[in-house]
């Protein structure tokens, strides 16, 4: 048995061959420094601006209102520490949700630890933040409010047009964690209205080490990589001219396909679901229409999530888990939990999150596999949990 | 959540010996219908641990001569408990059974070098195991009347302040605290109740030896 089926996208996917195409000659072609005065660094200088101009276009901003970084975690750092460095004469608060990515709830934490206060927003059951509870959580000391676009475990996808609007109104800047949103919603930032936002190149079928922040103009940020100048002054560190071109040309497939996107994964994705929930004691978590296209979050009740992978893995199928023995910490998913599901709904949890190129071949062949390993497991769980136990909602 | 690799570089893969005890443990229950009947016929019943932990254990042993003679259970829990508990299940019952003394000896190094090893950080998962075999054993004391032999983990504050407990630093050492700084940013024990320091510390030591006294470096 050969085969792998990778239902993991959301952490990571293939380079789209296009993409890679445009990249390759920037390894070792034009490998000039875009800083350097000569005809090398020309070329490198102008496949940087062409990149920029290629990605303010699809965002509906600026070029110089995009600043390139190393990662999607780096440009939530840069957009958030940025601010509140700039604003904590202002006031010291900020405002985000409980289930945020991790590079947004530990930069938060850092934060508290230097004196700024953190109110974290809980989501409704269905894993959506209600925007009157944003509102409602505002002072006058507010500087910044951080709100995922779309979650990563679960998929669902926040009302951030919305909470930018509450923002506004309150004059508080108003950032958005966008990396899992980029294959299928939309990025203008203009009719978004949000003031600063988070992309990266690994989610997009583009190159990993590289990602964006959008700010606005006018907004001061504090640089956290001070050197050469680079990136305006914000970001500095030779630029990764390849990562850089491969990530604006993974952005404008992603954005030129989001429809196509939408069209292909949606009734997969809910064909999916549906057969996984006739398995009996088993949940979908998250709202299973406000949700990504190709995010599949199940909790199956009495046995645990590490084992299901590895039972997966070993019929060729990638995915992940929400279980405490799949994370580095040994805490269950806080996603999970935020949704006011019991812990042990948060370690049987796996995402399947599906590919642009996933098929209904496919689906059917983990459809087929996955009672058998679930059926295994609980014979010989001692737990015998049913879902009226749990269900909250 | 889903990064799969700790920050250490000790990575989730598995030894090859792990694997073949996860994809076919042995001595497992491996029906509803077994377990209904090993609940009638064991000797001792033991349960640790909770789903909302996520681990919880079950364990059946039969004695004869004061060896133990047949250890069957079930788990809700990861593939690193899977692998233990069928490891440890095989190592108290080969050759004839195991005296219980010499069973409640076995660390989770010993089980963990039996499977060729196990990641630092899944050494915690094979400790259900132990702890569901001291509860069959009591309840089997208790069924023959042995009520003397019984001995419980009895929990100890030793934080006076903060109720930290004995049961918390072992917990703590088992997640990786080595050094009294490690202990005290996970446990906050020592930071009110300055006296409890140099028990905590032997405490400290105490749990590293138990578990990890025989580890390697290499990992």
């Amino acid at each position: 048995m050969n085969r792998t089926i990778y239902l993991d996208t959301s952490s990571s996917t293939p380079v789209d061959p296009l993409v890679y195409l445009e990249m390759h000659r920037y390894f070792q072609i034009e490998y000039g420094n875009a800083g350097s005065m000569h005809a090398k660094g020309l070329i490198a200088a102008h496949a940087l601006n062409l990149s920029r101009s290629k990605v303010a276009k699809i965002l509906n901003c600026h070029s110089d209102e995009i600043i390139f970084t190393g990662s999607g975690t780096e440009s939530v750092n840069l957009a958030i520490k940025g601010v509140v460095n700039k604003l904590k004469n202002k006031g010291k608060h900020i405002i985000s949700t409980t289930i945020e990515h991790h590079a947004v709830l530990d930069t938060l934490e850092f934060l508290e630890k230097q004196g700024f206060e953190v109110t974290y927003v809980p989501v409704e059951p269905n894993g959506i933040v209600n925007p009157e509870k944003i509102k409602n959580a505002i002072k006058k000391e507010t500087i910044l409010i951080s709100v995922m676009y779309a979650n990563n475990e679960i998929g669902t996808i926040q009302p951030i047009k919305e909470i930018a609007k509450i923002a506004k109104e309150n004059n508080i800047l108003f950032h958005t964690d966008a990396c899992q949103a980029a294959n299928s919603e939309s990025l203008d930032v203009q009719d978004l209205n949000v003031d600063l936002l988070s992309i990266n190149g690994s989610k997009i079928y583009g190159p990993k080490g590289v990602g964006c922040l959008y700010k606005k103009e006018g907004i001061r940020i504090e640089p956290l990589i001070h050197g050469g100048g680079q990136e305006f002054n914000l970001r500095s560190g030779t630029e990764n001219i390849a990562a850089i071109v491969g990530f604006a040309k993974a952005l404008e497939i992603a954005q030129k396909g989001k429809e196509d996107y939408k069209k292909k994964l949606t009734p997969l994705r809910d064909y999916f679901i549906e057969n996984l929930l006739k398995i009996e004691n088993t949940i979908l978590n998250g709202d299973n229409e406000k949700r990504l296209p190709n995010n599949v979050n199940i909790t199956f009740l009495n046995i645990e999530g590490e084992a299901v992978l590895l039972k997966l893995d070993s019929e060729g199928v990638c995915a992940s888990s929400g279980s405490a023995c799949t994370s580095k910490s040994l805490d269950p998913s806080h996603v999970i939990l935020a949704l006011g599901r019991p812990y042990e709904a948060a370690h049987g949890s796996i995402r399947f999150s599906l590919s642009k190129n996933t098929t209904k071949e496919e689906i059917d062949y983990v459809l087929q596999i996955i009672p058998k390993i679930v059926q295994e497991l609980r014979n010989i769980s001692p737990v015998n949990l049913k879902i009226e136990d749990i269900k909250n909602v | 959540m889903y990064d799969v690799k700790s920050k250490d570089g000790t990575e989730w893969f598995y030894s090859e010996t792990v694997k073949k005890h996860f994809f076919e443990p042995k001595n497992l229950a491996k029906t509803k219908e077994e377990s209904e009947k090993l609940t009638k016929e064991a000797d001792g019943i033991g349960e640790e641990g909770s789903p909302a932990c996520g681990d919880m254990m079950k364990m059946w042993i039969k004695v004869k001569d004061n060896k133990i003679i047949d250890c069957k259970w079930q788990t809700f829990g990861c593939a690193s408990a899977i692998a233990s508990t069928s490891m440890f299940s095989t190592m108290i019952t080969e050759n004839g059974g195991m005296e219980i003394e010499k069973a409640l000896e076995i660390k989770p190094q010993d089980i963990a070098n039996r499977l060729d090893g196990l990641p630092t950080r899944k050494f915690h998962c094979s400790v259900l195991a132990d702890k569901a075999l001291r509860a069959a054993i009591n309840d089997y004391y208790k069924k023959t009347n042995q009520l003397d032999k019984i001995k419980n983990d009895r929990i100890k504050i030793v934080d006076k302040i903060l109720k930290i407990t004995d049961h918390d630093i072992e917990e703590a050492v088992l997640d990786g605290a080595r050094t009294f700084e490690d202990l005290q940013k996970r446990t906050k024990i020592g930071i009110q109740d300055k006296t409890c320091i140099p028990e905590a510390e032997q405490l400290l030591r105490y749990y590293i030896e138990k578990y990890f006294v025989k580890q390697t470096i290499s990992q």
